[in-house]
């Protein structure tokens, strides 16, 4: 039985998506079943910390997500787990328990997004200077800009 | 772990005594000027006596890195590195040390906040940042013809395989399917991206241990490939040419001339590395044994790549989940054993040479046809058809005026890149300007198990490791 199978028995009421080509298998976990369902999927064989990211849908409520990518060796296969974060209260559980890789990635997704993970070890900024304000990936920060005035060209004799 | 004392990570003690109160001053004038200046300069601006003994200093504080739990779990076994040192350190001897960001062997600008004592590493905290650029921001303000100039620059080492993973996972919204030819000149850019990449590796790696000679050799024969992408798509670095749908244009009259050529001299010159290195006492000393990071570690940290391969992890995901059409090509994956930076050049080297063999087969192999999509909503069309058709002048118009529209979805799409597994998270809400766009790069992963990797040993081995993990910090801090 692969790893996926066996972490679809022990959670019958989630939806997993197959979407693509190569199957990538995406699972939307509520934030309380989180850390929980990270755990699992670990030791089904989901075992290698990929990757973490966060996401700003704006309009969506929930209006943050977590996105976690995961990586079993043998057979080969991808999870993908989204997990939906309340703007009002954006907080969601470290994986730095289960996944040490994930330290870096959640100082970034709080540095970017102002997600914060409860329980991680260290949580600030870290491609941001420490006194930056606000989250530049949030869709309501704008990008700026710096007036540049331009010199006026030269006539042509 | 907890019944013994903690004296690795030398905490500090809290504070229980009170600020001492200043002493009453016989000169009551003197006292007065002093307090005046004291106000003027200043006032407001000093800590109190107590907090002067330790810092406070945000995201640079240290932190208690050999403590983690879960790297207890994942580790299992124990590291077997020649040169830990048992004793514990009194504090008073230990030693705070900043290495970088402008220090040449940190590759960039990494900065590592070190804590030593003598000559052993006790903590170790890479600092990151000084290169962000703001690029994941940047991209959902391009389009996605504009896309590919963007993420080309984050990893100026292996331009194309940045390219190559953004081009996939546009595609694979899009549904598109490239010509055989479009995909083995992806192929053949790549792995010769790859020997290029790989070259910049040994020249480094060779200069931080002393051989800079080495620092020739490598950038002599990174040269030989520069100069053909050079031919190829006009630049040398942050090229812009594998795009969504194909790439920019066919290959130059000639081009197997110079491929012939390139792999005969870079496998001259790797036989001349070996020559160099195989044998070297002082780079076999500075090698074998230092900087080990176990296959369990490397699952729970992310690590990826040929630093994986060298723990004995049989990786790949051209093996694994095969992208343009690689698995057509046979190569072998090659895997060490013990982790460590000896194994890692030997990983290397033989990526290289496996490379070089798939750059063959690409050359023996070369289909003829088109070499990107005919898809006109997503490729530009040619030149000649601008003049005599309305339709294809509207497209050209449309495609560089606002580019193309991609279907509303997300996907995450990874290629092997030198360093590692490279993956793009694009979210698409159905138009031009990617939603968000995430990329997962392998030094980033790389530069945050630093610390598992030096802790305990010798100052003189941070060059050596640091090399070996080949980052690139453009990569890194995006």
């Amino acid at each position: 039985m692969s790893a996926l199978e066996s972490l679809a028995d022990a959670y019958p009421d989630l939806v997993f998506e197959h979407v693509l080509d190569p199957p990538q298998s995406v699972a939307h976990v509520p934030a309380d079943a989180y850390l929980d369902f990270v755990a699992n999927a670990r030791a089904a064989g989901f075992d290698v910390f990929v990757d973490l990211c966060g996401v700003d849908y704006l309009r969506r409520d929930p209006r943050f997500e977590v996105v976690v990518n995961l990586l079993s060796y043998d057979p080969p296969a991808r999870l993908r787990i989204r997990v939906g974060v309340a703007a009002d209260d954006p907080v969601l559980p470290t994986l730095t328990e289960t996944f040490p890789g994930a330290n870096f990635y959640e100082r970034e997704a709080f540095d970017l997004f102002g997600i914060v993970f409860a329980g991680h070890p260290d949580l600030t900024r870290i491609v941001l200077p420490d006194d930056w304000e606000g989250h530049p990936l949030r869709k309501d920060y704008s990008v700026g800009s710096v007036p540049v005035r331009f010199k006026e060209s030269p006539k042509a004799q | 772990m907890s019944d013994t004392p903690n004296v690795v990570t030398g905490d500090f003690e809290a504070p229980t005594t009170e600020p001492p109160s200043q002493p009453e001053t016989a000169d009551s004038a003197a006292a007065e000027a002093r307090r005046e200046i004291h106000d003027m300069w200043v006032a407001g601006t000093e800590e109190p006596a107590w907090m002067r003994s330790y810092t406070n200093e945000g995201a640079q504080e240290m932190l208690e890195a050999e403590s983690d739990p879960a790297l207890e779990i994942h580790r299992g076994t124990t590291v077997t590195d020649d040169f830990i040192v048992e004793e514990p350190a009194d504090d008073d001897e230990l030693q705070i040390l900043n290495m970088g960001p402008q220090h040449p062997s940190t590759h960039g600008v990494l900065r590592l906040h070190l804590e030593l004592d003598g000559e052993t590493i006790r903590r170790v905290k890479p600092i990151i940042g000084y290169l962000h650029t703001g690029m994941e921001k940047t991209a959902e303000t391009l389009t996605y013809m504009q896309g590919s100039t963007n993420v080309t620059r984050m990893d100026y080492l292996s331009p194309f395989h940045m390219e190559l993973a953004f081009s996939l996972a546009v595609e694979s919204l899009l549904g598109a399917e490239i010509p055989e030819r479009g995909q083995a000149i992806r192929v053949l850019l790549t792995e010769l991206n790859r020997v290029s990449s790989h070259l910049v590796w040994a020249a480094t790696q060779g200069t931080d241990l002393g051989a800079v000679s080495m620092m020739i050799y490598g950038f002599r024969d990174r040269e030989y490939i520069l100069q053909f992408f050079e031919k190829v798509t006009g630049l040398r670095m942050n090229h812009n040419f594998i795009r969504p749908g194909g790439v920019a244009a066919d290959l130059p009259d000639g081009w197997e001339e110079d491929v012939d050529e390139i792999i005969e001299k870079v496998s001259r010159g790797v036989s001349e590395y070996e020559e160099l290195f195989n044998g070297n006492p002082i780079f076999r000393d500075r090698t074998i044994g230092v900087g080990v990071i176990t296959p369990e570690e490397c699952k729970a940290l992310g690590v990826s790549g040929p630093i994986a391969r060298a723990s004995g992890i049989k990786w790949d995901l051209r093996k694994a989940f095969p992208y343009s059409g690689i698995d057509k090509y046979e190569f072998e994956v090659p895997t060490g054993k013990h982790g460590d930076v000896w194994d890692r050049y030997l990983v290397r080297i033989e990526e290289v040479k496996q490379s070089l063999g798939i750059v063959r087969q690409v050359l023996e192999t070369m289909p003829a046809g088109d070499y990107r999509t005919l898809d006109r909503k997503v490729t530009p069309p040619p030149r000649k058809r601008i003049d005599e058709s309305m339709e294809a002048l509207i497209h050209h118009f449309k495609l560089f005026t606002s580019g193309f529209k991609v279907p509303a979805g997300e996907t995450y799409q990874a290629v092997e890149s030198p360093r590692g597994e490279l993956g793009m998270y694009i979210v698409s809400d159905g138009r031009e300007r990617p939603w968000r766009m995430h990329a997962r790069t392998p030094s980033f992963n790389h530069v945050q198990a630093l610390p598992t990797m030096m802790t305990d040993s010798l100052v003189a081995d941070i060059v050596a490791t640091i090399a070996s993990c080949d980052p690139v910090l453009g990569d890194v801090d995006r």
